[in-house]
């Protein structure tokens, strides 16, 4: 099933706002969401939340397309009370790419771009405390990455620091 | 927290967890303490992760069902729903009305043997013994259910993408019936207990306060966004699963403190309880499994769907490139953005108020670190 237009006075209004920076509106399986630019991500979770009402940051997650130049989707899902609708904010990053953190916007943002740094390495510009969450600090590698094998692990801190040669 | 505030001589510094009881598992918390008072905290969290959302992609559709009931291990049945429905939205499946209703009864009763689970053993963290052993008679009965509906009575793997793989047994009907009879009543002697306790309250009332703008600054979700006064759950608001069709109020508080919490935990328990009622009376004939392929093969696409579990919202967000493996399963975990606000709710608070707020925050660690 393809994806249809999503067009609505919201889109009309970020349109206005944003123009060409969002490249896609659409709604797949009844669910919108709009794809822009990575610099723009931030200012339209921004206008989304201080001037549409989308007052709940429901999710921020990654995922990796190693194939692509741009290689992680950034996935931002927002939820208006108000409004009781949901809309997904998408950006495609580059490898390198520093993106701009939503800490300063939703307070709640901070674990789950730690969440995101810990599996994936990508380093959020501006993140307050920017240190992995789940794994062990001093832990190497990105298991979130396609290219990390899940029976892959950091052999060398397993064994400095459990004693054992192998967790498996 | 920086590193240099530690060492001011007038703070103490102390680990607590990960493996202290009160955690309700392997959490650990870095107090800042100033004699009593906490001035900051900071948590470590990670000891269970096993890589969940990992595991997913190497996984098919199907293969991965059972692993999601591993992340909140009380609430099993409720994990399982919201995967099967994010599989099926993909799939643009929906589950026939036996199912469906089935659904609903077996996840109501996870509902409410999470939150018997919560306050027993929240109960012990304050003090009062006696709960426990309440509770948790009731939850055994809720167990006995699940068992004779499909062998397990914790990692149940009750749902199957599409509907249902069992057919319900003989005498499920009576034996749902004979539990709602008397688990109002049940209800009762617990609130008895501990509603008017001078103690449970003292321990409780003005401890942990958080707003409601703090609970949506930080995406807190469940009953403790509901005792912050929000009238919003997910069942109502984006209904599923046919939840339209039942009767049955959302609880909320005034204060947003671990007393409310508490009450309105109390509260959902009666509600979850009336859902049933209604369910048990409304069970349709007809098919339990919905006509989806053997080989479960969504087309490519990203869907995120959400269910109210016990402890909030519950997200699924699946990416599909087409063939039998998920290309990205990320949980949304309710615990894990809950648990985040703890250091707002225990800043000024006391030592011994940490346990009651981590208590009535209802994290599970197996959800929090996946």
């Amino acid at each position: 099933m393809l994806s249809t237009l999503w067009a609505s006075e919201l889109t009309a209004r970020l349109h206005q706002r944003f123009g060409d920076e969002v490249t896609e509106y659409s709604t797949y399986l009844a669910q919108n969401f709009l794809v822009c630019s990575p610099n723009a991500a931030i200012p339209i979770v921004e206008f989304l939340r201080a001037e549409c009402g989308y007052d709940f940051l429901v999710d921020i997650t990654a995922v990796d397309y190693p194939k692509r130049d741009n290689r992680f989707d950034l996935i931002y899902t927002l939820y208006s009370y108000a409004a009781n609708d949901r809309v997904r904010v998408k950006t495609a990053i580059h490898e390198r790419a520093r993106p701009a953190s939503a800490t300063s916007i939703f307070t709640g943002a901070n674990w789950l771009e730690r969440e995101i740094f810990d599996m994936f390495g990508i380093e959020f510009e501006g993140h307050p405390d920017l240190r992995r969450i789940l794994l062990p600090e001093e832990w190497s590698g990105f298991p979130l990455r396609k290219d990390h094998s899940i029976l892959k692990q950091d052999d060398v801190w397993v064994r400095e620091n459990l004693g054992i040669e192998s967790g498996q | 927290m920086a590193e240099s505030t530690f060492l001011d001589a007038s703070e103490l510094v102390l680990n607590m967890g990960p493996q202290h009881p009160s955690t309700h598992g392997v959490l650990r918390v870095i107090l800042k303490l100033d004699g009593e008072k906490v001035l900051g905290t900071e948590c470590v969290i990670g000891y269970l992760h096993r890589g969940v959302e990992k595991i997913g992609e190497n996984r098919t559709y199907v293969q991965f069902a059972p692993y999601v009931d591993r992340m909140d291990y009380v609430s099993a049945v409720a994990n399982g729903l919201g995967y099967c429905l994010a599989v099926e939205k993909l799939l643009n499946a929906t589950a026939p009305p036996r199912a469906e209703v089935t659904r609903v009864i077996l996840t109501e009763f996870n509902r409410i043997s999470s939150h018997l689970l919560w306050l027993g053993t929240h109960a012990i963290d304050m003090g009062a013994t006696t709960p426990l052993f309440y509770t948790f008679r009731e939850r055994e009965e809720i167990l006995k259910i699940f068992e004779n509906y499909c062998g397990a009575r914790l990692t149940t793997h009750a749902f199957r993408i599409g509907g249902l793989q069992y057919e319900l047994y003989d005498g499920f009907e009576e034996q749902v019936r004979t539990f709602c009879a008397a688990f109002d009543r049940h209800v009762d002697e617990y609130e008895e207990l501990l509603t008017h306790n001078r103690i449970w309250m003292g321990r409780l009332k003005g401890v942990g306060v958080l707003t409601a703008d703090e609970c949506k600054e930080y995406g807190v979700t469940g009953p403790v966004l509901r005792a912050s006064g929000v009238r919003w759950d997910l069942r109502k608001a984006m209904p599923y699963s046919g939840y339209e069709r039942y009767d049955f109020d959302i609880p909320t508080g005034a204060n947003g403190d671990s007393y409310d919490r508490y009450l309105v935990r109390m509260a959902e328990m009666r509600q979850s309880l009336r859902i049933i009622k209604q369910a048990v009376e409304a069970i349709p004939k007809g098919p339990i499994m919905a006509k989806v392929p053997k080989v479960i093969k969504p087309p490519a696409g990203e869907v995120y769907v959400s269910t109210e579990s016990p402890k909030g919202e519950l997200g699924y967000f699946l990416v599909s490139d087409g063939t039998v493996h998920p290309y990205r399963v990320r949980v949304r975990p309710p615990s894990f953005v809950n648990l985040q606000a703890l250091d707002r709710m225990v800043r000024g608070a006391l030592v011994a108020d940490v346990v009651a707020i981590i208590g009535t925050i209802d994290i599970v660690l197996g959800e929090v670190d996946r």
